[in-house]
């Protein structure tokens, strides 16, 4: 089926209805309906193979859907869990690949000077630390000036600490720039933390969407954990005490 | 030694930090002369089974009377000649091999009707000892030049063909996804994902390659030849010349090192970004 693939109105960044995607038998997405509003930051949950991966594979034009309609942004950037950096380029050439402006490498220059990494754009990646490589790839995201910014569990892979400052810093960019932000996490504290929305994916189609009106910076609070509890639950693992993540 | 020449060393020039760099030359000198102690003594043993009379000359000459032989051969620029012969018909080869090498691993490894294509016949050729291939080479192209290029591009292209295949087709995938979303398009994904990625294998292939060259060299050099290394050491077999034939054992021994180095130096160049070597910089 034709997917039309277009610069959306003001009124939506994406706008999905019926999406199914099927692998043989098995219906990955199965008629999910999802709509985001430009520079909204919705994060979606979801247990492995819910099929996240699958959503964010054909919102970034990696794979089609079966069926449905949607629409997407032109400029949509991914950052996946590994930096996913060309190891033989250096940072400042990672980052500038495949965009077409003539200044690139200025553009360039200013979002590593964004994600604070100024002072390493010669370095090859496998010289940066895990936090580094992943703002390298924030950057990469970053300077495409994307109207929808895809980021696919884009902290997992970080100790504790750096994932508090990449948190920070994800709102200061999103701030600075406004995409429509989807972040896929299987952190449920850290959609709570970051997102006006999130969303729980169960079976392929979209089961709870519970808005979040907190102020940032956010603080554990009764309302949160109440979010935190139905998310919990929708995924397969209520009833369990608020410290253990399983 | 070392802690004297440093304490020799007026204190001016230490202060800008030149000690630094003379103590690591020796350093260096250190590792090198302790990696040629060994072979050293061994030459020496043999030197010693020679002049004993342990060991006769028809089985393997001394090292000095080697080094005596090795002095007149360069002295006349005998040597110097037959090498400049067996190195031509190595590169001319080489680029032959080499390039068809390329050539074919690009067409199969970046389509799937490229890889129908190419793949079966090259992965049942590969399979032939390229040397049996000789008699049928000389039918062909006869005993000159020719065949002996032929079977140097014959023997070459394999390894650069399969090792650039598995290299182009090992890239990493989920970079070349990272590449689609960047909107790269499938000529800039080759030329800045694939090709990068597959260069390492590619290197491997070329060091098959050369080392293989040589191999064959050897052998073809010993068909109507009148000149090169193959030629030298098949006249010194006719005339028992021990000593003829170790000089030219070593000239392979040395051209091997040397392609060996000058390998080493264009990856050291090529593939800067491989850890290994950032951390060697």
């Amino acid at each position: 089926m034709d997917m039309p693939v277009s610069d959306t109105p003001a009124q939506a960044a994406v706008h999905l209805r019926r999406i199914e995607r099927r692998f043989g038998e098995h219906r990955v997405i199965d008629g999910l309906d999802l709509d985001i509003a430009p520079g909204e930051f919705v994060a979606l949950l979801g247990a492995s193979g819910s099929g996240k991966t699958t959503l964010l594979r054909i919102l970034n034009g990696l794979d089609r859907a079966d069926g449905g309609e949607a629409e997407v942004p032109a400029a949509v950037a991914t950052v996946f869990q590994e930096p996913r950096l060309m190891p033989w380029k250096r940072v400042w050439q990672n980052v500038t690949l495949g965009v077409r402006q003539a200044d690139a490498r200025k553009r360039a220059l200013r979002a590593l000077a964004e994600v604070r990494l100024s002072h390493r754009i010669h370095a090859y990646p496998a010289t940066l630390s895990g936090g580094e490589a992943q703002r390298v790839a924030l950057a990469r995201g970053l300077v495409r000036e994307p109207q929808l910014f895809l980021l696919d569990e884009p902290f997992a892979a970080l100790d504790a600490l750096t994932r508090i400052r990449m948190h920070a810093l994800l709102l200061e960019l999103w701030r600075q720039h406004r995409p429509a932000v989807l972040l896929v996490t299987h952190d449920i504290n850290e959609a709570i933390l970051l997102a006006d929305r999130v969303l729980v994916l169960v079976d392929g189609r979209i089961a709870e969407d519970l808005r979040l009106d907190a102020p940032r910076p956010r603080q554990p609070d009764a309302a949160a954990e109440s979010i935190r509890q139905r998310c919990l639950a929708l995924l397969g693992v209520g009833g369990l005490p608020s410290h253990s993540s399983h | 030694m070392i802690r004297q020449a440093l304490r020799s060393m007026p204190t001016r020039a230490r202060a800008t930090g030149r000690p630094r760099e003379l103590g690591r030359t020796l350093a260096l000198a250190y590792r090198l002369a302790l990696r040629l102690a060994s072979p050293l003594c061994i030459l020496l043993l043999w030197e010693l089974a020679s002049r004993a009379g342990l060991v006769g000359s028809h089985i393997i000459a001394a090292p000095s009377q080697i080094g005596s032989t090795l002095w007149e051969l360069l002295r006349s620029g005998e040597l110097a000649d037959h090498l400049l012969i067996s190195l031509g018909r190595s590169l001319a080869g080489l680029s032959f091999g080499v390039s068809v090498g390329v050539a074919l691993a690009l067409v199969a490894g970046l389509s799937r009707v490229g890889e129908i294509a190419v793949d079966a016949p090259m992965q049942m050729l590969r399979t032939l000892p390229s040397l049996a291939l000789v008699p049928l080479f000389i039918l062909w192209l006869g005993v000159g030049e020719a065949m002996k290029i032929a079977m140097i591009a014959f023997g070459t292209a394999f390894p650069i063909y399969l090792t650039l295949f598995s290299g182009i087709r090992g890239v990493d995938a989920k970079l070349v996804e990272a590449g689609r979303t960047l909107g790269l398009t499938r000529l800039e994904l080759i030329r800045h994902v694939i090709l990068p990625g597959a260069l390492p294998a590619f290197f491997v292939g070329l060091r098959f390659s050369l080392g293989l060259s040589w191999l064959v060299l050897v052998v073809v050099e010993q068909v109507n030849a009148t000149e090169g290394i193959g030629f030298l050491a098949q006249d010194a077999r006719d005339f028992a010349r021990t000593d003829v034939i170790v000089i030219c054992l070593l000239i392979y021994c040395l051209l091997g090192l040397v392609i060996d180095a000058l390998v080493r130096a264009l990856e050291h160049v090529t593939l800067a970004w491989r850890p290994s070597f950032i951390k060697g910089a």
